[in-house]
């Protein structure tokens, strides 16, 4: 059993660990509200453009002269694979959910026999990666200066992802990220952007537009900008949920570090009664044989 | 009958201005500067570097774009940008560091005609400002 003075010591180290956790599930969940706010107030944005462009996807006459982002190159050689992480960790299974799905998309590609290339955002996925996937990583990216997600940083690595398409060095491209649905839950997601997958959703509106100037050009434009945006959705997205899985995470580290103190403190207790208990019987004893 | 129709201003970060009472937008859509007035057909355009004038009863504004997507339908106009700035909270810094953002970009020399041709836009609508 141990000494006095090692539970003593214990209890006092699990005790400072449980302020730190604390400290961090209430800076979580401030910047969760933000975050969150955040996440919804960009929402009209990126639905919006998707509407555009799937009125203008429809309204396309010419389906094999579309534009390649929207089309995609006619096949499916290399893929890309934009992994969006965290910088920081004890955020619970935030960063190895996502992982986690990449992984498996990655092995599935492989035995396809399809060449791989990855782009990490966020220093955890890299640090995660790299040990397996490092030949394949072709960018790493992070954003630990900036505060929040802003769309500035997710242009830059929208039009990273456009400067390789257009340099021909993938044919498809997809995207990590975890959803936000709770502060419990955040759902993994691949998400496909290049070529645009459109499949499901069903424009019911049938009305038809004047363009100026004419459809191609348009989405010729519109469409590097939606990549962009639905980068900057799940940069979004994912900056709710890291905050999300960081404060449950610290939540039940609290919690638990709490019910070891409690444990410790009755094993501390114990072993002092023990221990005078023990003392006592000596004294007893000695003064008996007397 | 009114003639008053619903414009909605939206940039990535968040909804950035509603209005329901607008009788007359003016938006430098790529091919020139387009006015909208209620009931027009539905369209679709895209901007260039410019000033977006919302007339309304409650007052006239102005906004700054750089970029953007215009979309109306139903009486209702959607605008979406990336860089949209408010003329009346513009000051002269904030004007001259956007004049010398856009300078550096139309100086480069490895851009393509189109990017070169938006950059000259900016360039030349930030100076009108003045």
């Amino acid at each position: 059993m141990a000494s006095l003075d090692d539970l003593k010591k214990r209890i006092a180290s699990v005790k400072s660990t449980q302020k730190i956790t604390k400290a961090m599930k209430m800076v979580a969940a401030a910047k969760l509200r933000r975050a969150q706010e955040s996440a919804e107030k960009g929402r009209p944005y990126s639905e919006k453009m998707n509407n555009v462009i799937l009125n203008l996807s429809n309204g396309i006459s010419d389906k094999e002269n579309a534009p390649k982002l929207l089309s995609g190159t006619g096949q499916e050689k290399t893929h890309l694979c934009v992994v969006m992480t965290s910088d920081r960790g004890l955020c619970g299974g935030f960063n190895s959910n996502i992982i986690k799905k990449a992984k498996s998309y990655f092995s599935k590609i492989s035995d396809e026999g399809k060449e791989l290339k990855i782009i990490t955002v966020g220093s955890k996925g890299n640090d995660q990666l790299k040990r397996v996937y490092g030949d394949k990583i072709i960018e790493n990216i992070s954003f630990k200066d900036s505060k929040n997600a802003n769309y500035f940083d997710a242009d830059k690595v929208g039009k990273m992802v456009i400067e390789k398409f257009e340099a021909g060095e993938f044919d498809v491209c997809t995207i990590f990220y975890n959803q936000f649905k709770n502060v419990i839950t955040q759902i993994p997601q691949a998400q496909q952007i290049i070529p645009l997958n459109n499949e499901g959703e069903d424009s019911s509106s049938e009305e038809s537009y004047e363009f100026e100037p004419d459809e191609d050009e348009i989405l010729s434009n519109l469409l590097p900008k939606n990549i962009s945006t639905q980068i900057f959705k799940a940069m979004l997205e994912n900056s709710a949920s890291e905050q999300g899985s960081r404060m449950s995470a610290m939540d039940n580290a609290t919690r638990n570090a709490g019910e070891m103190v409690d444990k410790l403190t009755i094993e501390y207790n114990r072993s002092r009664q023990a221990a005078i208990t023990k003392e006592l019987i000596e004294i007893i004893s000695g003064a008996e044989s007397l | 009958m009114s003639e008053e129709f619903k414009v909605e201003i939206v940039n990535p970060e968040k909804s950035f201005l509603v209005k329901d009472d607008v009788s007359e937008v003016v938006v430098p859509a790529f091919e020139g500067e387009m006015g909208i007035l209620k009931d027009h057909i539905s369209i679709i355009s895209f901007l260039k570097p410019g000033i977006i004038k919302i007339l309304s009863k409650s007052g006239d504004e102005n906004y700054y774009v750089e970029d953007g997507i215009v979309e109306f339908k139903n009486n209702n106009l959607s605008i979406l940008t990336s860089t949209i700035f408010n003329l009346a909270d513009m000051d002269k810094s904030k004007q001259q560091d956007l004049l010398k953002k856009a300078e550096e970009e139309a100086n480069k020399t490895d851009i393509n005609d189109q990017s070169k041709y938006l950059a000259d836009q900016k360039v030349e609508v930030l100076k009108t400002l003045n």
